[in-house]
């Protein structure tokens, strides 16, 4: 599709922009005395359907349908819908190789992928007709499933998954035209290998067990993440302020929510230069992204409300709008 | 038919068919936008049915000239051009809206798909929206403007 064949798009994307929550309805749920005020909030703003009645869960549930309807509505290119869904589609390989191989039954653990659902990725799994799949998914499958069924390992099938499906997203980014579409697929492999060096510096796992883990990456050099992870907190600290993600590691300082928060925030940032542009894929991909950061942001105002936390506190935490 | 009457008929036609080539692709841009709008919020046809209709006066236009000068050079009236240079002055006449009309009309159509979306987003201010397309018609203006003067006076 070229630039043009978006105009479409984007023009409808328009219109729904004016229904997203901005900074000052997020201020708002803040100050509300509980997670029922949040909710009712929320309907008031049209969130949820009729299925959903008052159930928080649902509700977001309900908002995450209607996103993914609105995208594959508008008929964007198969191939960027395809890696946009590249976590939820390994997410529910995953899902399908632990419940195939322990045989209990967890329906709740897969995303309700049109293409490849709990029934497809089943039905495949247990064919072995893995051709079936997508191209990154048919050489990983027989490999995470032959781990599990080999050691039971729950954790090591995760890792090796997690870090193919940053791995996919890598070289899709590297292959991508569309330079948000390159930066935002490039910024999450590099976010969330930091994230796991983060994860493996605190549990002190070795230099050969962080380099595995962390996926191929641009905008990083994973050789010295895993080297700084593999040392102490300030080492790993040290590495990051030499990178891009200088701030980030300022952020990192004070929590690693703070740090998810900033990469957000920062990710966000880099999408508002899509609300002028009328004539591309990227006002479509940043309404995307936005949708899922403000989803985001209301999952961590309502569990916050619904554990009592304070307004401070909560506030630390939320994401900035897009609008 | 003389060198002349050819040259003077493809004045003529390059009018319409640039120009229209440039308006159609504007109305159709603008088209897909104002579609957009209206698959969310239906209310908002009438004002970006007027915004898609923008690019399409270029056509018109280019059209106008034809008719003009088809009416002096002895196809719907007047007298047949029997000399090369007459015609290539005919042809020269009909250029500024048959370039103009088709780059500004794939200008003013980019420029309607963009007030579009200010509609699409603040549809009250649809006045202010309408303003920034309609200032590429200056241009097309100008050209038929120059077109006609010149066809007429020769």
């Amino acid at each position: 599709m070229n630039d043009l064949d978006y105009i479409f798009a984007v023009a409808r994307i328009r219109v729904k922009e004016k229904t997203l929550l901005r900074d000052s309805d997020i201020a708002q749920m803040i100050t509300m005395p509980d997670a029922d005020a949040v909710i009712e909030f929320l309907l008031t703003h049209g969130w949820g359907d009729t299925a959903s009645s008052r159930d928080a869960d649902a509700i977001l549930a309900a908002e995450e349908a209607k996103t993914l309807s609105l995208i594959n509505e508008l008929r964007l290119d198969p191939e960027i819908l395809e890696i946009l869904s590249y976590p939820q589609l390994f997410h529910n390989l995953k899902a399908g190789i632990k419940e195939t191989v322990t045989t209990e039954p967890h329906p709740s653990a897969f995303y309700p992928l049109e293409s490849y659902g709990r029934e497809t990725i089943l039905k495949i799994i247990k064919e072995k007709t893995y051709d079936q799949l997508p191209e990154p998914l048919r050489e990983l499958a027989p490999r995470a499933f032959e781990l599990m069924l080999q050691t039971r390992d729950g954790q090591a099938v995760d890792m090796l998954v997690d870090r193919e499906t940053l791995s996919a997203m890598e070289k899709a980014g590297k292959a991508s035209s569309n330079p948000l579409f390159k930066n935002y697929l490039l910024s999450t492999v590099a976010v969330s290998n930091i994230k796991i060096a983060v994860r493996a510096q605190r549990m002190k796992k070795s230099r050969e067990f962080i380099e595995n883990a962390l996926a191929p990456c641009t905008y990083l050099d994973t050789k010295e993440l895993a080297k700084a992870a593999s040392g102490t907190f300030e080492e790993l600290l040290g590495y990051l302020q030499r990178t891009d993600y200088s701030q980030g590691a300022e952020a990192l300082k004070e929590s690693p929510s703070a740090f998810e928060r900033w990469c957000d925030n920062r990710l966000i940032g880099s999408l508002r230069g899509e609300r002028t542009h009328s004539e591309s894929f990227g006002p479509v991909l940043a309404y995307y992204l936005a949708r899922q950061n403000e989803i985001k942001t209301v999952r961590i105002i309502l569990t916050a409300k619904a554990n009592g936390f304070s307004e401070d506190a909560i506030r630390e935490r939320v994401r900035e709008m897009y609008v | 038919m003389s060198t002349g009457m050819v040259l003077a008929l493809l004045g003529a036609a390059l009018a319409t068919i640039l120009a229209g080539i440039g308006s159609s692709y504007g109305v159709r841009i603008g088209g897909q936008a104002a579609a957009g709008v209206v698959a969310e919020d239906p209310d908002q046809f009438a004002k970006v049915l007027i915004l898609q209709l923008l690019p399409g006066t270029q056509g018109i236009y280019g059209l106008l000239v034809t008719f003009i000068t088809l009416s002096r050079i002895g196809v719907l009236g007047g007298t047949p051009i029997t000399d090369t240079k007459t015609g290539l002055m005919y042809l020269i006449a009909c250029l500024p809206i048959a370039v103009v009309g088709l780059v500004s009309a794939i200008y003013q159509g980019k420029t309607s798909v963009a007030s579009i979306g200010v509609v699409a987003k603040k549809p009250d201010q649809f006045g202010k929206a309408m303003l920034f397309p309609a200032m590429v018609e200056t241009y097309a203006i100008l050209a038929l403007l120059i077109s006609i003067l010149a066809v007429t006076n020769l």
